[in-house]
This record gives C-alpha cells, sequence and structure tokens, in this order.
C-alpha cells in the first residue's frame, strides 16, 4: 500500500517543531508500524536526509520503549498493542498517517518522536521499591504465604511497561494509573505493607513535583494502556494516599 | 599468559563456602572510597550495582536505554530455575548442578555450575521479599512449572513475564540506592571503551545519546554486564539495541572471548515473512507441551500449500509427517532446543517448508485440543460425541494454558491458531559463549568483571530453558559481590582515579577518530544495508549447521564486508546530536570483527556438540546414527580467543575442562 506520513519534526529541545509530509509505497500489512518507518528512514538515508528519530528497543511489546501518538491515539488504533505490535493491517491504501511523540509536560521531547521519560524513574527513586538488602539473608520464600488473588491482583498491576501512554492519553497528563499501579503492586503484598505510608506520600509528592496533572476519571489511560493496567489502580492509590495522610 | 580458572582446591560442596571464609574484605569505612562502574541494567548488571551499592561503593551505572528498566532480561517470557525442591520431587543442589552441566553437553567449567545451583534457591527468597509477585497456589505459597530437558519441576515464573518481574526487583533494588544517592545512573550512555592503566581495568569511555559528548568515567573496577550477541546474526529474537560493543572493546583491551561459536537458536519462533523484518519473536518453548510439529509426507502437498490451493487441516493424517516423533520416539517433540531446531532445518533444506519462504514448519495443537476436550466432556457429564462441543471445549483449556502466546501470534501472522496449526522456524535466541571469566568472574584483564551471559561460564555449549535469569541474578545478587571485595581489597590505598592520564587522553582520541571517520566518510550504503549482509552470511554459512568450506568462505567473505563497510558506510547527521544511525555504525562496525573470529572459533571446532553442530561431525553408524559426535577427548576446553589486531590473527588459548563429579556421556533422545 502506499501511504501520506505527517511526522512531527523537532531538531532538539529548543526547536520549535513543525509536521512535515513523506510519502511511502510498497508497504505490507505483514510489516510492524516501527518496520514501516524504517523503511522510511532506508528511504531518506539514501537521499541524504536525516532519519526520523523514534525510540524503540525490544520490538515485542515489553519493554516499554516505543512511544508514538498515532492518528491522535497512543500507540495507535489497535488494542492492547505497543507501537512495536501495531501491524500495518491495520491501515489501508491511500492513508494519512498523523505520527506524533508522546506529549506531555513532563515529558519533553528530545528529538522527533523520541521524549525525555525520566521523570518516571524519579518517582520510583522516591519509594518505588521494598527496603530489603539484596544479601540473600531473608527468610525462606515459602515462609510468607500470599492469598492467590492479592498475588494474581499484584500482578497485574506490576505488568505495567513504563511506555507513559496513560499520560500522552490523560487531557490532564496525569500518572496516576502509573503511579498507582506501582503503589498497587507492594499494598496487596505482606511484604509492601511495612512502608506502605512513607511509600504512597513520597510517591505522589515527586509525581506532583515532576508536574503531572491530577485525575479527572475519565478512563482514557485504561482504554489506552496496552497492558491493560485497571482503573482500579488509581481508586487504591487514593485510598492508601487517604489513610497515610490521615495517619500523617 | 596461561589460562588460570583460579578454581578453589576441595570438594566441589565445599568450594564456595572455603572461598567465602578465606578471601580478603574491605571494611565499610574503606568501601566509601571506592568506585565500582557497571555497564548494563539487565538482570545480572542491574542486581550488580544494586548489591554493590548496598555494600557501601560508589556505582556508576551506564545503560544505552531511557531507563534501567527496559534492559532486555525484561522479555525473558518461562521463568526461573531454583533448586528449592519444594515439589519434593527429588531436586537438589546436585541435580540442578548435574542437569545443567549434561545441558550443556559438558563444555562449562564445574565448579562455577556448582556454585551456581548452590545460591539459586537464595534468588527466590529474594525476590519475594523484594515483592516480585510470582505465581502462587491457592494455598498462597510458590508455584512451579516443568522446562524441557529436566525431570523434575523446579521452575518459578510470574505468568509469560518472569524477565519482567524479575527485572522491576532489580530495578527497584536499584532505584532504592539511587534515591540513596549510593548509584549514580547514566541513561542513554553507551560505553565505546575501557580505560586499562598500568594493567587495570579503571575506567571506561562513554557516549552521552542525547547530546553526543564523549566522557571520562574511572573507578577502581569496571563491570560488564552488557548481554549476548546475537544480532550478529541481524535477525535474532534479542532487542534492536542489543550488541556486542562493550564486550568487544574489552577484548581488544586484552580479555579473551571464549567459545563464541556457541549460539542458542530457539525452536519455536514466529517464521520471517519478508525483507523489511527487522526482528524476530519468540515464543515460550513450553508450547511443546501440547503442539505437535509435521510437515507434508508429500511434495505436491507442500506445493499445494505454497500456491493457496490447499489447506493444512486438509492433509490426512497418513500424510503427515511428524519428524520429531518419528526420529526421536523417546522424547518427541520435548527434545532439546538445539536437536529441533537442527530437525526442522533438515526437512526444510529438503524442500517441506510450508511457507512461501520454505522456511516454516506447522505446530499443531488440534490432537491437544481435542484430548483436552474429551476429558472436559467426561468431567462434566457431556456427550463425548458431540464433534462440535468437543472442539469447544478443548480450545477453552487450551486458550488458558497458551493464551497470550497464541493472541501474539494471530497479531503478526494474522492467522488463528486455534483453528489452524501455527507455523514457526528456528531463531537466534541467545549466546553461550563471551567474555572468558575465572571463578571470581574476572576477565583476563585484571579488575574488569563480565557477568551474565556476557561472560561465557555458566552453559557450555548449550543453554537450559529458565536457566539464563538464574545466571544474571546469582552473578549479580550473590557472586561478584564477593569476589570483587577480594580484589578492591587491594585498592583501599589507592586514592580516586583520575581521569587525566596519557591511557584516558589516548582512549578518547580513538573514540573520537573513530566517530569523526563514521560522520565524514560519505559512503554509499547505509549502516543497515551491511548489517543485514553479515547476518546472511552467518545464518546460511554459520548457524544452525556448519561446515568447513561454509567456514572457510564466511571467514573470508565477511573479511570483504567489513572492508566494504569501512570504504562505503554512510552515516548522516552529526556526532552532537541524538543520532541513532551513528550509534549503530559502530555497533556493526564490532559485529563485523566479532562475526570473523565467531566462524574461526566454529572451523577450529572439529566436533558437535550442543549448538555447535559440524556436518563433519556426525555419528556414522548404529542408533545415532546422523546426530551430533561430540569428541571429548580432543576438544574438552574452552576456547579462549586473544585478541592480536586482526581477528585472522587472534591467538587461540586452551582451558582444559575437568569432569571429577560427573561422569561425560552422550546425550541421547532416541
Amino acid at each position: 500500500m502506499n501511504l501520506t506520513l505527517k511526522i512531527w519534526r523537532q531538531k532538539n529541545a529548543n526547536d520549535k517543531g513543525k509536521m512535515v509530509d513523506y510519502q511511502v509505497g510498497d508497504i505490507s500489512g505483514d510489516m510492524s508500524f516501527l518496520e514501516m518507518l524504517d523503511v522510511l528512514n532506508d528511504q531518506l538515508i539514501n537521499k541524504g536526509e536525516e532519519p526520523v528519530a523514534f525510540d524503540h528497543d525490544c520490538r515485542e511489546g515489553i519493554c516499554g520503549m516505543c512511544s508514538l501518538y498515532i492518528n491522535g491515539e497512543a500507540h495507535g488504533p489497535d488494542r492492547g498493542v505497543t507501537t512495536c505490535q501495531l501491524h500495518m493491517r491495520m491501515f489501508k491504501d491511500g492513508d494519512t498517517i498523523f505520527i506524533e511523540p508522546f506529549r506531555a509536560k513532563a515529558f519533553p521531547v528530545i528529538k522527533d518522536l523520541v521524549v525525555d521519560r525520566s521523570a518516571f524513574d524519579r518517582i520510583q527513586h522516591a519509594g518505588g521499591f521494598i527496603s530489603v538488602n539484596t544479601s540473600g539473608n531473608t527468610i525462606d520464600a515459602n515462609a510468607i504465604p500470599v492469598n492467590k488473588h492479592d498475588a494474581d491482583d499484584a500482578f497485574s498491576a506490576a505488568t505495567c511497561i513504563g511506555c507513559g501512554a496513560c499520560v500522552a492519553s490523560c487531557k490532564n497528563s496525569s500518572a496516576m494509573l502509573y503511579v498507582g499501579a506501582k503503589v498497587s503492586q507492594f499494598a496487596l503484598l505482606p511484604q509492601g505493607k511495612i512502608e506502605a505510608t512513607d511509600r504512597v506520600l513520597n510517591m505522589v509528592k515527586q509525581m506532583d513535583d515532576e508536574g503531572f496533572g491530577n485525575c479527572t476519571n475519565t478512563g482514557a489511560c485504561e482504554v489506552e494502556c496496552p497492558k491493560g493496567i485497571s482503573l482500579e489502580n488509581i481508586a487504591r492509590m487514593n485510598r492508601e494516599y487517604l489513610s497515610a495522610a490521615l495517619k500523617g | 599468559m596461561a589460562l588460570d580458572s583460579k578454581t578453589p582446591q576441595g570438594p566441589i560442596a565445599e568450594k564456595w563456602t572455603n572461598y567465602k571464609n578465606n578471601i580478603d574484605l574491605v571494611n565499610p569505612a574503606n568501601k566509601r572510597n571506592i568506585d565500582v562502574i557497571v555497564v548494563g541494567t539487565g538482570l545480572a548488571g542491574g542486581s550488580a550495582a544494586a548489591t554493590l551499592a548496598e555494600l557501601g561503593y560508589n556505582v556508576k551505572a551506564f545503560c544505552f536505554q531511557d531507563s534501567p528498566r527496559r534492559a532486555h532480561s525484561i522479555a525473558a517470557q518461562g521463568g526461573i530455575n531454583a533448586a528449592k525442591n519444594y515439589q519434593g520431587d527429588g531436586d537438589s543442589t546436585y541435580r540442578l548442578f548435574y542437569d545443567t552441566v549434561k545441558g550443556g553437553d559438558y563444555r562449562s567449567r564445574e565448579a562455577n555450575v556448582y556454585r551456581l545451583a548452590e545460591v539459586s534457591a537464595n534468588i527466590i527468597d529474594q525476590c519475594v521479599a523484594q515483592g516480585v509477585p510470582f505465581a502462587r497456589e491457592y494455598g498462597g505459597l510458590l508455584d512451579n512449572r516443568s522446562f524441557g530437558g529436566v525431570l523434575v519441576s523446579r521452575t518459578f515464573y510470574a505468568a509469560g513475564q518472569t524477565g519482567q518481574q524479575l527485572l522491576l526487583g532489580a530495578y527497584s533494588a536499584m532505584n532504592r540506592q539511587i534515591g540513596r544517592g549510593k548509584i549514580k545512573m547514566y541513561n542513554r550512555h553507551e560505553m565505546l571503551d575501557v580505560v586499562v592503566v598500568d594493567g587495570k581495568a579503571r575506567g571506561i569511555i562513554a557516549r552521552n545519546l542525547v547530546t553526543g559528548e564523549i566522557e571520562r568515567h574511572s573507578a577502581h573496577a569496571v563491570v560488564l554486564g552488557t548481554g549476548g550477541y546475537g544480532n550478529v546474526f541481524f535477525l535474532s529474537t534479542n532487542a534492536m539495541g542489543s550488541n556486542v560493543t562493550a564486550a568487544w572493546k574489552a577484548h581488544k583491551r586484552g580479555s579473551y572471548f571464549a567459545n563464541p561459536c556457541y549460539t542458542q537458536i530457539h525452536p519455536t519462533c514466529i517464521p520471517v515473512s519478508g525483507d523489511h523484518q527487522s526482528k524476530l519473536t519468540l515464543m515460550s518453548e513450553s508450547l511443546r507441551n501440547d503442539g505437535r510439529i509435521w510437515v507434508p509426507k508429500n511434495m505436491e502437498d507442500v506445493t499445494a500449500i505454497r500456491e493457496g490451493r490447499l489447506k493444512p487441516i486438509e492433509i490426512a493424517e497418513e500424510n503427515r509427517d511428524y519428524y520429531l516423533e518419528r526420529r526421536y520416539p523417546a522424547f518427541g517433540n520435548l527434545v532439546p532446543r538445539d536437536v529441533a531446531s537442527r530437525a526442522a532445518k533438515e526437512r526444510c533444506d529438503a524442500g517441506y517448508g510450508v511457507n512461501a519462504t520454505g522456511e516454516a514448519v506447522y505446530l499443531d495443537f488440534a490432537s491437544a485440543i481435542q484430548r483436552y476436550g474429551k476429558e472436559q466432556a467426561i468431567v462434566k457429564h457431556l456427550d463425548v460425541n458431540d464433534k462440535a462441543l468437543i472442539k469447544k471445549l478443548g480450545q477453552e483449556v487450551v486458550k488458558n494454558k497458551y493464551g497470550n502466546l497464541f493472541q501474539m501470534y494471530e497479531k503478526i501472522v494474522d492467522q488463528d491458531p486455534y483453528n489452524t496449526p501455527m507455523m514457526i522456524y528456528p531463531a537466534v535466541h541467545y549466546t553461550m559463549g563471551g567474555l572468558w571469566v575465572d571463578y571470581n568472574l574476572m576477565t583476563t584483564v585484571p579488575g574488569l568483571y563480565a557477568i551474565g551471559e556476557a561472560n561465557f561460564s555458566d552453559h557450555g555449549a548449550n543453554r537450559l530453558g529458565a536457566s539464563a535469569l538464574m545466571q544474571g541474578l546469582a552473578d549479580g545478587y550473590f557472586v561478584l559481590p564477593y569476589t570483587i571485595g577480594d580484589y578492591l581489597s587491594n585498592d583501599i590505598r589507592t586514592g580516586a582515579i583520575s581521569t587525566e592520564s596519557p591511557e584516558f587522553d589516548q582512549a578518547e582520541k580513538e573514540v573520537k577518530e573513530r566517530i569523526n571517520f563514521f560522520i565524514s566518510n560519505k559512503g554509499s550504503h547505509s549502516v543497515d544495508y551491511f548489517h543485514k549482509k553479515l547476518g546472511k552470511i552467518m545464518w546460511n554459512k554459520v548457524g544452525m549447521s556448519r561446515n568447513v568450506q561454509g567456514l572457510t568462505e564466511a571467514i573470508s567473505e565477511i573479511k570483504a564486508l567489513r572492508e566494504e563497510f569501512w570504504k562505503e558506510v554512510r552515516v548522516p547527521g552529526t556526532n552532537e546530536e541524538f543520532n541513532e544511525e551513528l550509534a549503530k555504525a559502530g555497533r556493526v562496525a564490532d559485529y563485523l570483527e566479532l562475526g570473523e573470529l565467531f566462524a574461526k572459533d566454529a572451523l577450529a571446532r572439529e566436533e558437535s556438540c550442543g549448538g555447535h553442530f559440524r556436518e563433519d561431525a556426525v555419528e556414522l553408524e548404529g542408533e545415532q546414527k546422523g546426530e551430533a559426535k561430540r569428541d571429548d577427548e580432543n576438544f574438552a576446553y574452552v576456547a579462549a580467543w586473544e585478541y592480536k589486531g586482526e581477528p585472522s590473527a587472534a591467538v587461540l588459548h586452551k582451558e582444559q575442562l575437568e569432569f571429577k563429579d560427573i561422569e561425560l556421556k552422550q546425550r541421547s533422545y532416541k
């Protein structure tokens, strides 16, 4: 198929940036979206132009590196997939496709479609861990039984890949789903309860300091999340936060 | 230099304990004055960085991704082995040790493998304490599953995302230390050289991938947890950025490179669909528990399928060749990875491949769906003769077991594997070879360590499923933190290492010259053009099945391609910006050297063992006719290569392997 691409080009963080039109031909439905961009980039390099910069690594939907906003949706029109798992058979010959970076105040653009998501890491530094040393001198793993339902829910929350689709999709650029997922994982496990109060207070404070917005319950994050992280995690974080705040 | 593995004396079960009792320690006050650089933040590098920082060292950690959480360990699916014996099925440290040495086709170092088995149980304790959400049973205790090549259930898992959960555990341990200021994290940085001062590794040269700045970083020791080099094949299941550069630079600075030809080719991957393909996708080995592998018996059926005139489900049972069940009646579809991969290639080479490229075989779940469907009908007191009902019930069971894999397959291939067989083909997946290390995990350069997939030590010529995660975490959490202390105890009076030395000047100058060359060389082909060509040579001549003629050709073709690369490569843009093509150019340049050494190593090893299959080393008669033939008399050694300017000039050093606790046997799956 032949496609028209309208792609955000921005030289660096200080550049203003603009949409630029490109044509690509001979695209097969079996290609992934990123392979289609590989074709474009090869074309640009051979013409002596600069290829389009975009983040990607594992190309199997788990590393969380790819981050494109395609036709107004984080990771494009398919559901439950990252950009690297989006296939061109979702489009048809003659389509025009708009490709932009994940936009948020807390995710400044580095170049073209590449953004800086280090704010996510800094929220984890503030409390996304259990304070146990890796000496190996802990108790036997089976000395801490965990109710299977809680363990499964903790796992579901922990499958977040940290891509930032939730932030990009939210009209407030809120990171509540991302932070809620980590708070929930530990809140559901006995190992995590010991530091629960400090954890939620510290992580939420860092989230606010980074410039992420608040949650107004529109639920766009859950719809666009490639891993199906549930809104329940936001509710659980709010509950944890309230009880922590009351404790002081 | 003679290779000394520094394996401690004494009975194998006591070596590690005795070693720990006798090493030199660094007191906590002195640790504050010692710096350690860790490159790579996967399971090995991430766990090492966290533990060293907890101990009190000042750690600088580097990764090329935008966050340490994205290292490719994250993509591991199946699980992690540990000799917990929670199932009471006869598992023990010795049995895990035995299975690993045997699975590696007797080409690993006994003492290292025993230590790995010994610390494995502790990994699970540690991860649970960190909040890793492993799968559990209804009683609240941990669940286990079984994996290929073993007779016990010792694999711990978190659905099909075990690597992700373990990596996020190590990442969380790192985050705690980053928050305390004990780890200084350098995201989007790529190591481009090791700096050796007075014979010791004392730092690295790194490039900031956002600004292009070339930076000097010094330390008292350097640890490489930089993964494997499967991308030398261009197409592999590795991440796009996975590269050999850090290990290769270490090699060029004096670290020997061991067994580069040992590569694991995983049998259950999604076949290549065309030239546009950028990477391959693996589906868990667990699929072979229920899937039956076959190709058509008759060539006219193959032709009809390729032309779209026939569907696989229309081929009658008697016209199908279940070649694994035919050749290996004892293990059937559950033979080890190397055997399954070679058998698929054999059928496709004979012309029986079932897709347009001729490189695919069927993995069929119809029998399993029938079997499970009937079971369910009996349990639920329903009509076992109702075909539609049986199929529906069976599909539900299969969906519960493999739903996410079936969904992934359907997204990529656009076919429904519940109603038509999957198509699969082997793909490069893991490299057992790597930097040679002694018992301390130190390379032949003092103060330079290699851990995880980056070293060669534990998997021999073939790795068992669920053992990569075990090794990465064992090295990082429990082994390196002891062994590196013994070395650093000599550095307590050294003081901070200066970056203003002739050695740093020289290393930085070389790095800058190479970058300037790439930027100013206005060649005619992109980096990928050369990478793809290299991949084709490697896959066709140094892949699953190797012979003298092919390997000899590969060596000269790679050399010629390397010369063309240095003349004709084109890198757009500048150094002073985010420039992925520039980063790729450096990586491919290193692959073009490694590839040649890889082929040279394969040519020198005139035996078949594990993932290395030589067509001239097969059994000629008897029940095992045509199967791989190992040669313990002449090749029971580690091939460690010393860099001498060109890959062709590399010098071979042999570490003879001694098997005192395990008897060498032929692997038979007939």
